[in-house]
């Protein structure tokens, strides 16, 4: 364990503390991955780290978080351990392949990596390092832009461990596989995960992602997944996030598409402290589809931000974003979406769309929604909306009999349901929406267990006479 | 083949080059080349302008001297070398005349070729013109009927001298020297410009109308505008430019700066048609303006309206500071780039008192290898109760190697405002083509139809003279596909 200490820019305090631990840090890297780190701090030393000035974080200030005494982790292992001690989650009626993340770490109760009998390897990043090297170093660090000061160069040299999942051709994995991140620890720390998600042809996959807190300590978690989506290949990526008011959460992920392949990604954020999730979508090939929603509810003074970056490489791709947000109290929330559509991608359609609902003075919302052009054929459009709710569908309901606390909890909630109808996995759907009429009624806090793990199966229950409706 | 067709036209379209190309060959008294504090000592001194003017100059060269080039707009151009510039010139025989008759004939025919016909306005539209040519108002006309109503109309450097007081006031007041590197440039070295005070409860009872025209090679515009209504105030103001064709790049950093007081309106309409380069990309006008106005009193309104065809390189936000309650923002913008022309235009509009209400219709249209990007913000303050934006950004794509980019920022920090933002690109619809064709209208006169119909929106908020001239310049931009 080191410590971070002050006096010192934060990059510079990041850089002795990668030379430092340099040993612990590259113990099974491959000899590529080491020159991609050191690569990284070249990076790092060259572009720094993002701050006021850096387009992407005007509104996400990084500088309270480097300020913060953080602890690594080097020297632990992905290692046996019962994660059913400390953690249970269990989505009523769902059945899921379930691996588990302690502190960026793959604890196991078998083997760190396991593979199906359909031939889908899934399993611990660092243990694949060294038992599938060349496949490792075809993909890492392909997608990721170490030359942007961003948090990719950072996660890139400081990673040791996540998850690796490789699911070979034509194999639809039936099962979602749900993968639990969770953070237990005393101290302040600072975990940088990194996850690589390969699907060859035809292959199916789901994958639902969630972050937690087991305490209301400190923690700083940034991640990059990079996924990559041969042809004809299927992926859904679920984002479930529910983390304590002391947490810092930084997702990057990055998608590949192949020819007629297939996205569709959920970022669903019901509690954070901090949060800063980046999707980036690259449709290199043709006729690639890719569908990005999201829903954000935060209050106290929780602040999440949503950057995504669809990028139309190839001709006649579609995608289409939807991005909405419930801010109370002193909440802020960011959007900054952007779609680029390169000179070769004519027919593009690609749409994007972020509306949110200021409930208080104090709440702050920003949103981008960003359009850059360079094909002629195409159809583009965007739209963002932020306002509160319509009057006149709340005199309607008043006008009905309902008491204004149920007429705005049910408004609020028709809100989130566009977002929620979206998700295709019944089980996740029905306790999603059971989770948010909970969190418009103020019932569902940040739960010291999963926040999935809700095992009463009451449907979701207004009060209100539909007859007079 | 329609598609054979239409691309022929948009060939055409990508081919059509500036019919503003020719330069008056007047005698210029220039500045030496180069910008030091000696260089502004000049300019002032040959303005004989008092002591306040030269250290608002100084303070903002000492200021612009630490200051960086902003690159984030989405345009690119090889670095400016703000040493190879002569900051002032001015025609040397210094006109002074009561009417037009004694203006110098050579000026006039240039004006002629513009198409500002000043005789011919004077008596059929009506129109109060102040025509600035390289920095220096030569002609101001019907100021006598303006000056009865109270109305001030000159140049800016007449108000220095008549009305120094007021310059004092409200110079800087919505547009500091500190405001942007352009912002601090203009403030240090800009030579003159136009003034304009509308008296409390004053309702100007004509359009008036500014020309600018960059003339010699190798200077840069640097003209200040400032706008001032007084309560109940009305006015409505146009500005037009053009330049000569020159291989070279000029520059053109201007300010202009609108105060509306209580119940005051304020309408500013422009048409901006500055040489835009040759098809190469070769020469042209950077035109890099900060234009804003303030909504001081309550009920106040300002208008933007602009069409913008010309330029190398666009770069110009014109604002509205929304300080007065019940306060209005308006801004109407039609930006055609064509060849290898680069825009990076749109507005802001900052909500700070209560019901402020701000509405954005911006159009772009891009052709040939150009690129034209929508950059604006709405903010809405914590005070700003119900407060209310709407905007629409749309571009339109004519051919395949142009680009079109909208980079709105929205910004609210209250729960009683709405701000709706919505934008669409598109290439002219088959669909609409089709339609025209079948109905025996042939592909350019179609084209044009669409293409003033997109624009329309913006056009019909032109007053009367612009919205012809307006029309024509849409169709000289875009020329073959317009009929």
């Amino acid at each position: 364990m080191s410590n971070l200490t002050e006096n010192m820019t934060a990059e510079q305090m990041m850089i002795n503390t990668f030379s430092d631990n340099f040993d612990a840090i590259t113990s099974s890297d491959t000899q590529a991955i080491t020159l991609l780190r050191q690569r990284a701090i070249e990076s790092l030393k060259k572009n720094g780290l993002p701050d006021d000035d850096t387009e992407n974080w005007r509104f996400t200030s990084l500088d309270p978080l480097f300020n913060t005494p953080f602890k690594f982790d080097f020297s632990n292992k992905s290692r046996p351990f019962d994660i059913s001690k400390i953690f249970s989650c269990d989505i009523y009626d769902l059945d899921t392949f379930s691996i588990t993340l302690l502190n960026g770490w793959y604890v196991y109760q078998n083997a760190p990596l396991t593979t199906l009998s359909n031939g889908t390897i899934i399993g611990s990043l660092s243990k694949a390092m060294e038992v599938y090297p060349e496949l490792i170093d075809k993909y890492i660090g392909t997608l990721t832009d170490l030359e942007q000061p961003g948090l990719s160069a950072l996660n890139t040299a400081f990673f040791q461990d996540g998850i690796f999942i490789y699911v070979p051709e034509g194999v639809e994995v039936e099962k979602p596989i749900q993968v639990i991140n969770i953070i237990d620890s005393e101290d302040p720390v600072m975990v940088h995960a990194r996850h690589l998600v390969i699907q060859e042809k035809n292959s199916k996959l789901t994958l639902v992602h969630c972050d937690h807190s087991l305490t209301h300590n400190i923690s700083f978690t940034s991640s990059v997944t990079e996924s990559f989506l041969e042809k004809r290949a299927h992926q859904e990526f679920y984002k479930i996030q529910n983390k304590g008011p002391n947490s810092a959460v930084i997702n990057n992920a990055f998608f590949r598409q192949k020819h007629l392949s297939n996205l569709v990604t959920h970022a669903l954020i019901l509690n954070g402290g901090f949060t800063k999730n980046m999707v980036n979508v690259a449709l290199q090939e043709s006729q690639t589809k890719a569908e990005l929603n999201g829903l954000y509810m935060v209050d106290s003074n929780q602040h999440v931000d949503n950057q995504i970056f669809v990028d139309h490489i190839a001709p006649e791709c579609e995608s289409e974003q939807l991005y909405k947000g419930i801010l109370d109290d002193e909440a802020t929330a960011v959007f900054s979406g952007k779609i680029m559509v390169r000179k070769e991608a004519q027919k593009t359609l690609a749409y994007q769309n972020n509306k949110n609902i200021l409930l208080t003075d104090d709440a702050k919302a920003n949103t981008q929604p960003q359009l850059e052009i360079y094909a002629d054929d195409v159809k583009c459009s965007h739209g963002a909306t932020v306002g509160q709710l319509d009057p006149e569908a709340m005199f309607y309901l008043r006008s009905r009999g309902l008491n204004p606390k149920t007429a705005r909890q049910l408004l609020l909630y028709a809100f989130a349901r566009e977002i929620v109808q979206r998700i295709s996995i019944e089980p996740l759907r029905e306790r999603i929406d059971h989770m948010i009429d909970k969190r418009l009624k103020g019932e569902l806090s940040i739960c010291d267990q999963c926040v999935l793990h809700c095992n009463s199966k009451e449907p979701t229950v207004f009060n209100i006479d539909v007859s007079k409706l | 083949m329609a598609v054979d067709k239409s691309n022929d036209i948009l060939d055409e379209v990508t081919q059509s080059e500036y019919k503003y190309g020719f330069y008056t060959d007047i005698e210029m008294d220039q500045a030496p080349k180069g910008l030091t504090e000696d260089t502004i000592r000049f300019i002032s001194a040959k303005k004989n302008e008092p002591d306040f003017m030269l250290e608002f100059r100084l303070k903002a060269f000492r200021h612009w001297q630490t200051l960086k080039e902003p690159k984030w707009a989405h345009v690119h151009y090889p670095p400016i070398d703000f040493q190879d510039i002569i900051y002032y010139s001015a025609p040397k025989k210094k006109p002074q005349f009561d009417s037009l008759d004694e203006v110098d004939p050579e000026l006039l025919a240039t004006f002629e070729k513009l198409g500002i016909p000043l005789n011919e306005q004077k008596v059929l539209a009506g129109v109060a013109v102040d025509a600035v040519m390289d920095s220096v108002s030569v002609a101001t006309t019907f100021r006598e009927t303006l000056e009865k109503k109270g109305i001030i109309f000159c140049s800016f450097s007449e108000a220095v001298h008549n009305h120094p007081e007021l310059v004092k006031k409200h110079m800087g007041s919505v547009v500091p020297y500190t405001d942007n590197y352009f912002a601090a440039l203009n403030s240090a070295v800009f030579s003159d410009g136009s003034f304009c005070y509308i008296p409390k409860g004053v309702r100007c009872p004509m359009e008036l109308s500014t020309y600018f025209r960059i003339n010699a090679a190798n200077t840069g515009q640097f003209e200040r505008t400032l706008i001032v209504a007084e309560e109940g105030g009305y006015v409505s103001y146009m500005e037009g430019c053009t330049a000569p064709m020159r291989d070279q790049n000029q520059l053109h950093a201007a300010i202009v700066e609108i105060v509306a007081k209580k119940d005051a309106e304020v309408k500013y309409a422009t048409v901006q048609n500055w040489y835009p380069g040759d098809k190469n990309g070769r020469g042209g006008v950077y035109n890099f303006v900060t234009k804003r106005g303030l909504c001081e009193g309550e009920n106040s309104k300002i208008s933007w309206t602009q069409v913008e065809t010309g330029s190398a390189i666009t770069w110009k936000y014109p604002s509205v500071i929304l300080l007065g309650d019940n306060s209005v923002g308006e801004f109407y913008s039609v930006a055609v780039t064509n060849n290898k022309q680069q825009a990076d235009t749109g507005t802001k509009m900052v909500h700070l008192g209560k019901n402020t209400r701000s509405t954005i219709i911006s159009k772009g249209i891009s052709a040939g290898f150009s690129n034209n990007s929508y950059r604006g913000l709405v903010k809405t303050s914590r005070r700003a109760e119900n407060a209310r934006n709407f905007s629409q950004c749309d571009s339109l794509l004519l051919g395949d190697q142009c680009g079109a980019h909208t980079f709105p920022y929205i910004e609210v920090g209250n729960k009683s405002s709405i701000v709706e933002h919505e934008a669409t690109t598109s290439k002219i619809s088959d669909d609409q083509l089709f339609y025209c064709l079948q109905r025996g209208i042939d592909m350019e006169v179609a084209i044009g139809l669409i293409v003033n119909g997109y624009a329309k929106e913006v056009l019909s908020k032109l007053p009367m003279e612009f919205a012809v001239e307006a029309q024509k310049l849409l169709s000289i931009s875009l020329e073959g596909s317009v009929g």
